[in-house]
């Protein structure tokens, strides 16, 4: 079939060929097959692909909530929603952003994009995989199914001791924030088992670990983190579901419990998080940047071991987050100290971006202007980081709208913008289509005035005194203008989401075909046609320097597709996983029956299917 | 077609065999957490029992001393597997789980009479950080014998044969974890005062 291998070069052959996205989408047999197909799958495109459109609908229900915060905000002692509401808004606004958006794009990329970059035909282990999508998906609509009940979580997406005890907190709010998390958690931690052992393993002969994409590294580390960072998160909500369910004494006073603990438990995973949250967009502009600059990445060990250190010292630097705890001078300075230092890898990135591009064949595509948007909007936020680094400063800044404006600066700056970017860049890759650059240009202009102006005067805001997590604020404060500045931008923003969401619809039926490498980029995941066939490799690819498609034997798109008889055999579906996500999820909602036995219902299905799903095999003969 | 299905790794390590290391590492952090909470919380109860008047050491000694030696059980099962022994394989198999469970019997002895003293989870701090700790340790020592009462009853059919090593070793990765973290929690909470 040498027709067929020359054939990536052109869309129209690859399309004529039979593996256009609507081919490789859909299953024969109809709907219902297809509906079966999506359920039962392991394959990790279409996970990848179930993560993000997950991931997306979260991201238009966070979007709304935000919507009417700034509402409620836009003019003083305004009484659009009441104070309770206010409090689950701004609740569920951070926790669906950080754990049912943030997260899970990324994670989206992971799947998709990991495997094809390191040349390999799936994850190490596909079921679990799904398990992990599964259980992500049950988790984040359970704790959606609040605002059903009128109880969504409203104790901020932090949840300190004791706001959160019985005592304060007697309804079922929290109920569902403590079992929604510990769910989506679950997740995580599957799922970064999988991506560390895919990496490890799964590498194709001569990708040694200083050729890797920095994509698949920067997955590595963030893989690792949470690996690490997960189970500390799990232990505090575990204490915190024992507090509310079982009547414990952790977070007690009056029993010598110690609320600080909480905060400790909490930042000791909370600030890992942040790194979990950027270093996935670190690693998608460190593709992005170089493609269009047409030169490869400037001091790749130098960005392979900033990755690194940034994973590392992030476990050292929590307690910033509590300098008003009083934890006195010296564990204060040691975490100033610490989180100064931390700032360093990450500036080194900031220069190694910089130098990619000075010098280079320019070409500014969307997904270009989304890499050099988060060095620069990113930066901001790192510099307003620093700023706080310093414990007397943060005791100024602390729970004033300035935090609010810095983190948003860094984690939608930083890591949202770097998803963009990674949409543009790869979704022709997924869909055999580029997205509309022009659609794309006015999602980006809009970006860039509908984020600066909400979250600008931010800075000004907190620093005039205007404290976080308050529902409404005294005319006298002078600060309407700013915040009805605020509000304009928040709209700006939420028109410049759903024209990136039109793109991305639209784009799917009249994008203009794609070609195998349609950026002319150096990574192995451009050298299969786009969408690549299920198997990704008909042939497992040798690999010979950190770009293979711009030098070396692997030059160029050259990956065979297999004919007929002679597809690699690939894992079968299984419809395991989801019924195992199904028991996991029930174990933890059962909780609320707030009878001890009742939970171990939940236990006993999740066990049936764990045995069911070992007894069958990965690989059936096809029926 | 074999092949096909296990084409070698980068390391020559099997993936399930890295993969459950790992999750062994992000089990330390889940054990630590739990530890380190009782360490800053076994003096903060205001009201007793505090944990020098309800902690037997003799008693706990004898189960700890039965833990770790089904940790020699388990390794002799590796061993039999191995060399395709499929007596050896069960009877050492059943032998490690039988040792699981009979520390697990001396837990639910040993929770039963810190009831009867007054101890319950909801006491005092104390209690909530021993329960929490030793529950989730004794849970993984269910699930531990679970497992190995399931590869013993696949090995008596004839299932797990030499090629099937690996699945013993897995097994055996968990068992002796769970262990290790026993070793911890023995000292920490029971020996040092």
């Amino acid at each position: 079939m040498a027709d067929a291998i020359a054939s990536e070069r052109g869309p129209q052959r690859a399309h004529a060929e039979g593996h256009g996205a609507a081919a490789l989408y859909t299953d024969p047999g109809g709907l219902w097959a297809t509906i079966r197909g999506w359920i039962t799958t392991v394959d990790h495109k279409r996970i990848g692909i179930m993560y993000a459109s997950a991931a997306l609908f979260f991201l238009l229900v966070g979007g709304l909530e935000a919507l009417l915060i700034r509402v409620q905000l836009a003019v003083p002692e305004n009484d659009f929603i009441g104070a309770e509401t206010y409090n689950q808004l701004f609740t569920m606004h951070g926790t669906t952003m950080i754990f049912l958006v943030a997260m899970p794009l990324a994670v989206a990329f992971f799947n998709y994009i990991v495997p094809l970059q390191i040349g390999a035909r799936d994850v190490a282990f596909p079921r679990l995989n799904a398990l992990s999508f599964w259980v992500f998906l049950f988790g984040g609509l359970f704790l959606n199914s609040s605002w059903l009940f009128g109880a969504a979580p409203n104790t901020s997406w932090v949840g300190y001791a004791n706001l959160t005890s019985v005592q304060y907190s007697p309804g079922l709010n929290v109920d569902f924030w403590v079992i929604g998390l510990s769910i989506v958690g679950i997740s995580s931690l599957i799922g970064a088992i999988n991506f560390i052992t895919t990496i490890i393993n799964l590498r194709a002969p001569g990708l040694t670990l200083m050729r890797m994409p920095l994509f698949t590294w920067m997955t590595f580390v963030t893989s690792w983190i949470l690996a690490t960072a997960i189970p500390v998160i799990a232990v505090a909500l575990i204490f915190l579901a024992a507090d509310r369910f079982f009547a414990t004494n952790f977070f007690v006073p009056g029993a010598g419990g110690d609320p600080v603990l909480w905060q400790h438990l909490f930042w000791i995973f909370g600030h890992p998080e942040v790194y979990i949250l950027i270093l996935p967009s670190f690693g998608i502009i460190s593709e992005v940047v170089p493609t269009f600059s047409r030169k490869p990445l400037f001091g790749y060990p130098i960005v392979v071991y900033a990755g690194i250190l940034i994973g590392f010292i992030g476990w050292g630097v929590w307690s910033h987050h509590m300098f008003t705890t009083g934890l006195g001078p010296i564990a204060d300075s040691f975490f100033v100290a610490s989180t100064m230092i931390i700032a360093i890898p990450t500036g080194v990135k900031i220069f190694n971006w910089l130098a990619t591009m000075w010098g280079g064949a320019l070409r500014f595509t969307t997904a270009m202007l989304f890499a050099i948007g988060l060095v620069a909007i990113f930066t901001i936020g790192g510099l307003s980081g620093i700023m706080h680094a310093s414990a007397p400063v943060d005791l100024q800044q602390h729970d004033s709208y300035f935090v609010v404006a810095h983190f948003h600066y860094t984690i939608v700056g930083g890591a949202v913008t770097g998803l963009f970017a990674g949409f543009y860049y790869w979704y022709p890759k997924v869909t055999g289509r580029l997205m509309s650059e022009t659609l794309g240009k006015w999602h980006f202009w809009t970006f860039i005035v509908g984020f600066n102006l909400t979250f600008f005067p931010q800075h000004f805001v907190g620093l005039f005194g205007m404290p976080r997590r308050v529902f409404t604020y005294p005319a006298e404060l002078g600060l309407g203008g700013w915040n009805m500045a605020s509000t304009i931008g928040a709209f700006i923003f939420g028109v410049s989401t759903l024209i990136f969401v039109w793109n991305l619809i639209r784009s799917a039926r009249r994008g203009t075909p794609a070609a195998a490498n349609p950026w002319d980029a150096p990574t192995l995941e451009w050298s299969v046609p786009s969408p690549p066939p299920h198997y990704n490799f008909a042939e497992i690819p040798e690999v010979e320097s950190r770009d293979p498609l711009w030098k070396g034997a692997a030059a160029g798109p050259d990956r065979a597709v297999a004919t007929g008889g002679d597809e690699p055999h690939m894992p079968s579906p299984s419809a395991w996983p989801i019924l195992t996500a199904l028991g996991i999820s029930l174990t933890w909602i059962l909780l609320m029956a707030r009878i001890w036995w009742v939970p171990l219902i939940g236990l006993a299905v999740t066990a049936v299917c764990v045995y069911s799903w070992a007894f069958q095999p990965a690989f059936r003969a096809e029926s | 077609m074999e092949i096909a299905h296990h084409p070698p790794t980068a390391t020559g390590l099997d993936n399930r065999k890295l993969g459950f290391w790992t999750f062994i590492g992000s089990e330390t952090l889940f054990f630590g957490s739990l530890i380190s909470t009782y360490m800053v919380y076994k003096g903060a109860a205001v009201t007793g029992p505090y944990p020098h008047e309800v902690l037997n050491i003799p008693v706990t000694s004898v189960s700890t001393f039965v833990l770790l030696t089904s940790s020699l059980a388990m390794v002799l099962a590796l061993n039999a597997v191995q060399r395709g022994s499929r007596a050896g394989t069960l009877t050492w198999l059943l032998a490690t789980a039988i040792g699981g469970l009979i520390f697990l019997g001396f837990q639910a002895y040993e929770f039963t009479t810190f009831v009867h003293e007054g101890l319950t989870i909801q006491t005092n701090v104390f209690g909530s950080a021993f329960y929490v700790l030793t529950g989730f340790h004794g849970a993984h020592v269910s699930v531990g014998v679970l497992w190995l009462l399931t590869l013993a009853a696949l090995t008596a059919m004839g299932k797990i044969g030499r090629e099937d090593s690996l699945k013993v070793e897995i097994a055996g990765l968990y068992w002796h974890f769970v262990d290790v973290v026993w070793i911890v929690i023995f000292t920490l909470i029971y020996l040092i005062p």
